[in-house]
């Protein structure tokens, strides 16, 4: 009897402290958990190396207000969704996860925790709980598109696609529009690796491609297998994906596209703190700095490199779209008429290959 | 489409170094498995052995030390398992996983300062005028002296087993470990260095990736290989030379889809990218039809009382 007493009187003192904990966070005074889930190792050198830089720009930004877990390479599917919702269980307030098949997932998990607010990296899909962001890569795309038809003298670039997703599709339309642009003879070889992460596979891309005449290569991919490979190979132009990939610069790498996650974690954490935090969909550019231009290296030549950067100018401040008319579609039919830009609908759900490129989009 | 912008001989050199890890690590985990032992921690082996090699390499400046640390870090490694499986009787496929990830964890941590680095270079072996001779010079002729070494290690291992009398202790280990046991043979020693020879070899193949095929260091750049390799083994019923005609297929049959894509075939690119899986598969699923089973003992936890 005594002792049953005392179980009771522990499990009410555990609640009420459980309770007074909850109300504590609420309040603010609790630190704030902020869990991230990444598709590939943090040291990967590309994607998730700058996902990573975002976290720790938010411990360095909120110090002891915060606290931030990960988990590394974790494959897209419903292991994703253990992890989101082991991350829940153990009581983290945010979630961010940073990969396009992180996306179902990231949906089921939110409905079970309806107060743990989520936000997904590429994808389309929201609810009250679940905000999407991404960056307009395909702006980057078109400077390298534009650097990489000048470059090239075979006239074949190659391109190492990850999966048949419209971010990825994006990508490769931007790039072709403006290769073909500075140089009309321009054609694309484009190889579909299945993969965001296997430094060996990208690598036999890169040296496919290159054997097949390919003198400029980019990647879609994660690592940076095919940067060594294109120095092996030692005539072929790279591109820096998602990461700066300084390492390779000034020759294979003569410039690269380089997230800037920080500063949204950082706004995201903070909207949490202070609880203004809401569902939104946020697809920001080169203007708002969340897509970056890596040095363009003395590789270039100095008018091409001028080109490129006024091309940038012109992307940053939206005086230029990326998809800008005329444009017809890969079968012909019309896209865009002159002066038309495509909207973000469009952009967002891209499924066809502008008029050019020649293959078809695995289905 | 256009096939002619697939060079054939170049596309058949490719794949010899494509398949040459897989072939390491899988003669490896041959060997161990048939002194009945399941070694699943190939993976972690190998990209220890990756990280091992790469650094080494790196410091030294000379690649053929670095094959020679991977194959020692591999085998060290290894020990861990020995220690789990064959001294503290632990479960075998248990204590393979967390090889597996604790080899994972470990190179990340002793790669953390040679991200980005470029390797010294392994040279090829000159071959003088063999190398010249039209077609079969480039192809078999033009490569570093480790690729060899794969092929010479499978014949060798096929000799072995077959035709010495230590193959056939190991043998005997793997097929009943209590009549070996009772013939005065060692199990726990003969399987101690099994298990140390298949992470040697599981190092290679790493340093393989790191040092030739790739060449840098990424964390988790074996992305898998281990696994493949694991499921080679039982696909090549144990034995040595389908092994290597396995390997060559799965090595093949990537580079050829790649190339295949990249020329513009009209073939739906999921059926590429899943067909090195599906026709190795299968092709060694109809060669092995003579029923050559498994090592009777494999996966089974030995103590001399029992």
């Amino acid at each position: 009897m005594g002792n049953e007493m005392k179980l009771t009187k522990l499990l009410t003192s555990a609640a009420l402290a459980l309770g007074l904990a909850t109300t504590a966070m609420a309040d603010g005074h609790e630190k704030t958990k902020v869990g991230f889930v990444f598709v590939g190792p943090i040291g990967d050198g590309g994607w998730t190396y700058e996902h990573n830089k975002g976290r720790l720009a938010v411990e360095e930004e909120f110090g002891d207000k915060v606290e931030t877990v990960f988990v590394e390479s974790v494959a897209e599917g419903p292991d994703s969704e253990r992890v989101m919702t082991q991350m829940a269980l153990d009581g983290a307030d945010l979630i961010f996860t940073t990969s396009f098949g992180y996306m179902d997932p990231t949906i089921n998990v939110a409905k079970k925790f309806p107060d743990v607010k989520f936000e997904h990296a590429t994808g389309y899909k929201r609810a009250d709980n679940v905000s999407t962001y991404s960056a307009r890569f395909y702006e980057g795309r078109a400077i390298q598109g534009h650097i990489a038809g000048k470059m090239t003298k075979s006239n074949i670039i190659g391109y190492i696609g990850s999966y048949p997703i419209p971010e990825v599709i994006r990508g490769i339309n931007s790039a072709f529009i403006h290769a073909r642009k500075a140089n009309p003879d321009v054609q694309f070889k484009i190889v579909w690796a299945y993969t965001w992460f296997d430094p060996a596979k990208e690598a036999d891309a890169a040296k496919v491609l290159i054997e097949q005449g390919a003198d400029v290569v980019l990647q879609h991919t994660d690592s940076t297998a095919p940067q060594a490979a294109a120095q092996e190979a030692g005539n072929v132009v790279t591109f820096g994906q998602a990461s700066d990939m300084s390492q390779y610069a000034p020759f294979p790498r003569v410039s690269s596209i380089i997230d800037d996650w920080a500063p949204y974690y950082i706004a995201r954490t903070k909207a949490v703190m202070d609880g203004t935090w809401t569902s939104t969909d946020t697809w920001d550019g080169i203007g708002a700095g969340m897509v970056g231009i890596g040095e363009i290296s003395d590789a270039v030549p100095a008018d091409v490199k001028a080109e490129a950067l006024a091309l940038k100018a012109s992307l940053a401040d939206r005086s230029y779209h990326a998809f800008t008319g005329p444009l017809n579609k890969q079968d012909g039919t019309p896209f865009l008429a002159e002066g038309e830009t495509a909207d973000d609908g469009t952009l967002a759900g891209m499924n066809f290959y502008v008029e050019g490129i020649e293959g078809d989009i695995p289905q | 489409m256009d096939l002619s912008a697939i060079n054939p001989i170049l596309f058949v050199a490719g794949f010899l170094v494509a398949a040459t890890p897989l072939i390491f690590a899988a003669i490896g985990e041959l060997v161990v498995e048939k002194s009945g032992t399941l070694n699943l921690g190939v993976e972690g082996m190998m990209i220890t052995g990756a990280i091992c090699g790469f650094a080494t390499a790196v410091e030294t400046g000379s690649p053929m030390l670095g094959f020679a640390a991977a194959a020692v870090g591999g085998a060290v490694l290894s020990l861990l398992f020995v220690f789990l499986t064959q001294v503290a009787l632990a479960n075998q496929v248990a204590s393979g996983l967390a090889l597996t990830l604790f080899g994972l964890g470990l190179s990340a941590l002793l790669g953390q300062s040679y991200v980005g680095i470029k390797p010294p270079r392994l040279p090829d072996i000159n071959f003088g005028p063999l190398a010249d001779i039209p077609v079969v010079g480039p192809i078999l002729f033009t490569h570093d002296i480790i690729l060899y070494l794969g092929i010479a290690l499978v014949a060798a291992t096929w000799a072995v087993l077959k035709f010495t009398r230590a193959g056939l202790i190991l043998r005997a280990v793997g097929e009943s470990h209590d009549a070996a046991h009772a013939l005065g043979y060692k199990v726990v020693r003969i399987r101690t260095l099994a298990i140390m020879f298949g992470g040697a070899c599981a190092g290679l193949g790493g340093a393989y990736i790191s040092l030739i095929r790739v060449p840098q260091w990424t964390e988790g750049m074996t992305a898998g290989v281990g696994w493949i390799a694991l499921a080679l083994v039982v696909f090549a019923s144990w034995k040595p030379w389908r092994l290597l005609l396995g390997a060559y297929l799965f090595g093949g049959i990537t580079q050829l889809q790649l190339n295949l894509q990249g020329a513009g075939v009209a073939i739906p690119v999921e059926y590429l990218a899943m067909s090195p899986y599906l026709i190795t598969i299968i092709v060694l699923v109809i060669l092995s039809r003579d029923k050559s089973a498994a090592p009777a003992c494999l996966g089974r936890t030995f103590h001399a009382s029992s």
